[in-house]
């Protein structure tokens, strides 16, 4: 007879010492982790709860500024660091770590329309309403200097927006036309119009920097490149596109804001579809901002609340609002993809985390691995009915509230009519028109 | 250590001229004479017993679909030699590593870690979709070959029980293997005579190291078995029915005369149910927190432990209930009745989800194996029945015992234990998910009394057995799985890490609903709403928006166009679409038709000739 009994050496299996840590034997097979998917299923309902409970994410708002706050800049160098122009020309420079404001400049009569840094961070431009545009050093004046720009070129026409080429000593400013500037000279080395329309803004890819794009108050957005007298070609849209955002990761993505209450991304190739139309918003689009990683980003909304869109989902993700802020007028994504700040027509610029429920500070690596173990559980269980209600909840202010209702009951009657009017004509005779080219008017090259 | 070339001689011919060519192999610490490093590390002999392994280090290998590629080994390692030849590694010291590459795995160990079946079709999806499932496939296969080559660090062998040969292993007594093992596992057989208190019923906790029963006569102890440390005794001066453990071995369940009781482990009476009278049997569902008790008045009732309600009250309708266990893969309870019928229950469900007819008398015991795909039944026909849970609930094995069993159960590793009468027989099959096979008795024991209760202690070679003598705890090698998981069952665990369990066990509480016959549904594509969302949305908008769009003809060079060709080639493109589905609509009929003529594991009986 050969027999053997299973018999465990205790030592094996318990601590030596009370300082020691407990001894945990896995074994990873699957009869003794019986109802794997049940409890996982249980496991990412309460991560996703948890997720909801733990969101905050109002950070802090910075106060200070005397009218409407009308434009951000980020500093390329510094991410604490972040520029702002007012209502009524005055620039502030705030430090973010410290919440205050470090510097204030009456840097233009009127408005300050744009405001931008230069690549290397040591000085940024502003443009106004009073037909200037100012280049100022980062660094504030020494002691019994004079607050005063590097250089004030001054211009024939109003400039509404301005843009840094992302390489080079040029800069871009529109208006009545778009105006390639170099630094050096008061003239610009070329002007480009396309119509007789005022540009409400422009900007530089940051990838193919030689490229820009503009939106002008004729419905169209039109692309250049630098190199080239004439622009490239444009695309017009139902309604005026406030402002565009290239994609910091894919070089012939860009996404407008349109007045339209959507947003269009677009493939810079084949503008005659966008390759996604983001609607949540209920009023006008004001101002986008993408997140470094190029996966997603954020539009600023008349509607007094901002929204965070999925480069490739139509649909938003998230929405912040508070009962303070009033219409936001620019938005920007922090350089380190973690936060957002918006600056809105109450005078406040606020700071809000990106993704609403994260623990800010170091994680110990236990609490990273839960976190991690959390997200990947309530990716795959996000399609199951019960995670994704509560995932998708979010409080809405009853203004939002009532506009989206009231907006729904608006589209679901146009569909009804073009479904019925396709039902009651010849078959072939109605064409079906898909959302995204519906909104497109035409292409021009 | 053999030498690569030798070990193979049981290897195809093919391989051993390969090998004849190349130069003797060396151990690792022997200079290399010639710079060219032919016929080197061979690798250790262990690889030569595998026949079928996974080479992960291989990525080609890994993450080829197609799986037999990956089991076909002799064709496959003469190329990857030679290239590893060529360019050997080496560590700074010069020596080469003897065991190059990560460790090799078996594929049949890999498999049982997989948990993507890749049989099933899914519909047409877009190719996204497609795109993730295929890398959510590439990557599961991945991690159950990291699984896999876990199971190298497993500390504990299996026991097991041989005789000598032509020695039959049932001939094999109690006190013989006591004697032969060592002083620890000795200790692990004792008798408890209580003959005072009449037949007991008992009950390991989860873990395995706690040990509760209780006497038809009302006596009901606790003890931690493996100290013999006692933790309570009572009388409860009421006949007890059955007694359970809850989810820790802190409460305890009795069900007595009159109704359910809920003790802690200081004897102390916590709750009183009065919603459950008359209890039969107790059974206690671990992860949803649920004690279903079967009555005399017929009524399953489940109870949810953690917030003391009634979940669900069940009319069976099938008279009084005394034959009741669960099956641990999927938590739904089997129920024996006096008609020979076993019926699967679900609390989310009024009805049974299925009744299985097993015997021509009344069922007498019913158990369920570890991993669900067993179930053993014996009714007062003294038949002894092993079914195929998977779909079919065909018999796969039957015995007829001189007695009849009258309690049945199944160890971790699938070892079957019936109680007959006085005596206790076993049958061991081939492995964890084998059926017991019914010709050979592993083992056999005859108690003091009758049989009254049986249960295999979970992760310790041993049998709990109740009877009217008393308590019995007899050796049976082989019988448990022999490496637990601390985070699930740890019978070491200490106070605090028992409350760190508790608290996490709670937090995963499965909802009650979520038990039904498959527990992976819930991880499986929803077809059936998919396509009716499909339909609802086609409605909505008035076209399928999916649609393939009719095949238009694009104009060709002047003169080429006419009208006439245009519809020939219309005609063209529609008459082949026509015969393509033609050809698939015979196709399945055909299947169908195989399908019907031959129903499958059935034995063709002599009235198939009146089948139409």
């Amino acid at each position: 007879m050969k027999v053997k009994m299973l018999s465990r050496n205790p030592d094996n299996y318990v601590r030596e010492t009370k300082l020691d840590l407990q001894r945990v034997p896995r074994n990873y097979d699957p009869t003794l982790h019986p109802f794997e998917v049940p409890r996982e299923y249980v496991r990412a309902l309460n991560a996703t709860k948890l997720e909801r409970v733990f969101a905050k994410p109002f950070l802090a708002s910075l106060d200070g500024h005397r009218d409407g706050v009308n434009c951000l800049a980020k500093h390329p160098k510094s991410l604490a660091t972040v520029l702002s122009g007012a209502c009524d020309g005055e620039v502030r420079i705030w430090n973010l770590t410290k919440r205050n404001c470090i510097r204030t400049i009456q840097a233009h009569e009127g408005f300050v329309r744009g405001i931008c840094t230069r690549f290397c961070g040591t000085s940024f431009f502003t443009v106004g309403d009073d037909k200037t545009v100012k280049q100022w050093k980062m660094d504030g004046p020494s002691f019994g200097e004079e607050e005063e720009p590097l250089h004030t070129i001054l211009g024939k026409t109003v400039y509404t927006g301005i843009d840094h080429h992302w390489k080079e000593a040029v800069f871009a400013t529109c208006g009545q036309q778009v105006d390639i500037w170099d630094e050096q000279r008061t003239n610009p080395i070329c002007s480009m119009t396309w119509g007789f329309d005022s540009i409400s803004s422009v900007k530089f890819n940051p990838i193919e920097t030689f490229l820009l794009g503009s939106c002008a108050s004729d419905r169209n957005i039109v692309l250049y490149d630098m190199r080239q007298a004439t622009p490239l070609k444009k695309v017009i849209l139902d309604m005026r596109t406030n402002t565009i955002c290239w994609n910091p990761m894919e070089a012939f993505i860009f996404t407008a804001a349109n007045e339209d209450y959507n947003l269009y991304t677009f493939d810079m190739r084949a503008l005659d579809t966008p390759v996604m139309v983001h609607m949540d918003h209920v009023s006008a689009v004001l101002d986008v901002d993408y997140s470094p990683t190029g996966k997603e980003f954020v539009s600023a909304s008349f509607d007094k609340s901002i929204r965070i869109f999925p480069m490739d989902k139509s649909r938003s993700r998230e929405v912040y609002h508070t009962k303070r802020m009033q219409h936001v007028i620019c938005v920007k994504w922090t350089s380190d993809s973690k936060y957002i700040m918006c600056g809105s027509d109450e005078m406040n610029i606020r700071l809000w985390k990106a993704n609403a429920s994260e623990k800010l500070g170091v994680l110990t690596s236990r609490e990273k691995a839960a976190t991690d173990y959390n997200q990947k559980l309530k990716e795959k269980f996000q399609y199951h009915p019960h995670v994704k209600r509560i995932a998708r909840h979010r409080h809405l202010p009853k203004s939002i509230y009532s506009q989206i209702q009231e907006q729904r009951i608006m589209k679901e009657a146009r569909r009804r009519k073009e479904v019925n009017r396709l039902k009651h004509s010849k078959p072939g005779s109605v064409p079906i028109v898909s959302e995204r080219k519906k909104h497109i008017v035409a292409v021009v090259k | 250590m053999e030498t690569a070339p030798e070990a193979s001689r049981d290897a195809p011919p093919k391989k051993d001229k390969f090998l004849a060519k190349k130069k003797k192999a060396r151990r690792y610490w022997e200079e290399e004479t010639t710079p060219t490093a032919a016929g080197v590390s061979l690798g250790p002999p262990r690889k030569k017993k595998r026949k079928r392994e996974l080479r992960p280090q291989n990525t080609k290998n890994t993450h080829t679909p197609n799986k037999s590629h990956i089991s076909k080994k002799p064709q496959v390692p003469k190329k990857r030699r030679e290239r590893r030849n060529l360019e050997p590694q080496r560590s700074l010291s010069g020596a080469q590593d003897p065991f190059p590459g990560p460790a090799p795995v078996p594929v049949s160990v890999a498999q049982k870690f997989r948990r993507i079946d890749k049989s099933r079709k899914l519909p047409h999806a877009k190719s996204k979709t497609r795109s993730r499932l295929e890398v959510a496939e590439t990557e599961e296969e991945e991690i159950s070959v990291k699984a896999a080559r876990s199971q190298l660090l497993l500390a504990e062998e299996p026991g097991f029980l041989e005789g000598e040969d032509g020695e039959d292993t049932a001939k094999i007594l109690q006190a013989d293997i006591v004697e032969a093992v060592d002083i620890a596992s000795a200790a692990k057989h004792f008798d408890l005579n209580l003959r005072q208190f009449g037949p007991y019923r008992l009950n390991y906790s989860r873990t395995g190291r706690h040990l509760a029963f209780g006497g038809r006569r009302g006596h009901v102890a606790a003890l931690d078995w493996v100290t013999k440390r006692l933790m309570c005794e009572i009388n409860v001066m009421e006949a007890v029915r059955d007694i359970r453990f809850l989810h820790s071995e802190a409460l305890l369940a009795v069900a007595q005369n009159r109704w359910l009781h809920i003790y802690d482990n200081q004897g102390i009476e916590l709750h009183c149910i009065r919603r459950c009278d008359r209890v039969t049997r107790l059974e206690f569902l671990p992860f949803h927190f649920l004690l279903a008790t079967a009555s005399e008045t017929g009524f399953l009732t489940y109870l949810d432990v953690s917030v003391g309600k009634i979940v669900a009250a069940l009319n069976a309708r099938a008279g009084r209930l005394s034959v009741m266990t669960q099956n641990p893969y999927n938590a739904v309870i089997h129920l024996g009745h006096s008609n020979g019928t076993v019926s699967l229950w679900s609390p989310a469900v009024k009805d049974p989800l299925a009744k299985i007819l097993c015997h021509r008398g009344g069922v007498r015991a019913v158990a369920v194996d570890s991993t669900g795909t067993h179930m053993a039944t014996s009714g007062l026909d003294h038949q002894l029945k092993i079914f195929d849970l998977r779909g079919t609930f065909q018999p796969l094995s039957t015995r007829t015992l001189p007695q009849g069993a009258g309690h049945l159960a199944f160890s971790q590793r699938g070892l079957l234990a019936a109680g007959m009468g006085d005596v206790v027989n076993i049958w061991a099959g081939q492995g964890k998910a084998s059926p017991p096979s019914l010709e050979q008795t592993y083992l056999t024991h005859r108690l003091s009394g009758h049989v009254h209760g049986l249960q295999f202690c979970p992760f310790e070679d041993v049998l709990g057995v109740g009877h009217s003598g008393g308590v019995t705890s007899m050796l049976v090698p082989g019988a448990a799985e022999p490496n637990f998981d601390g985070l699930e069952s740890n019978p070491y665990r200490s106070r605090k890490q028992r409350q760190e369990w508790e608290v996490k066990a709670l937090l995963e509480k499965v909802p009650a609903d979520l038990i039904c016959l498959d527990p992976r549904a819930l991880a499986e594509v929803d077809v059936i709403s998919l396509e009716q969302e499909k339909k609802e949305r086609i409605e909505r908008l008035g076209y399928d928006p999916e649609a393939k769009a009719p095949f238009q003809p694009r104009p060709k060079q002047k003169g080429r166009s006419s009208t006439a060709s245009l519809v020939k080639r219309k005609r063209k493109v529609m008459d082949e679409e026509h015969r393509d589905k033609v050809r698939q609509s015979l196709e399945q009929q055909l299947q169908k038709q195989e399908k019907a003529a031959k129903p499958m594991g059935v034995w063709p009986s002599a009235l198939d000739r009146f089948v139409r």
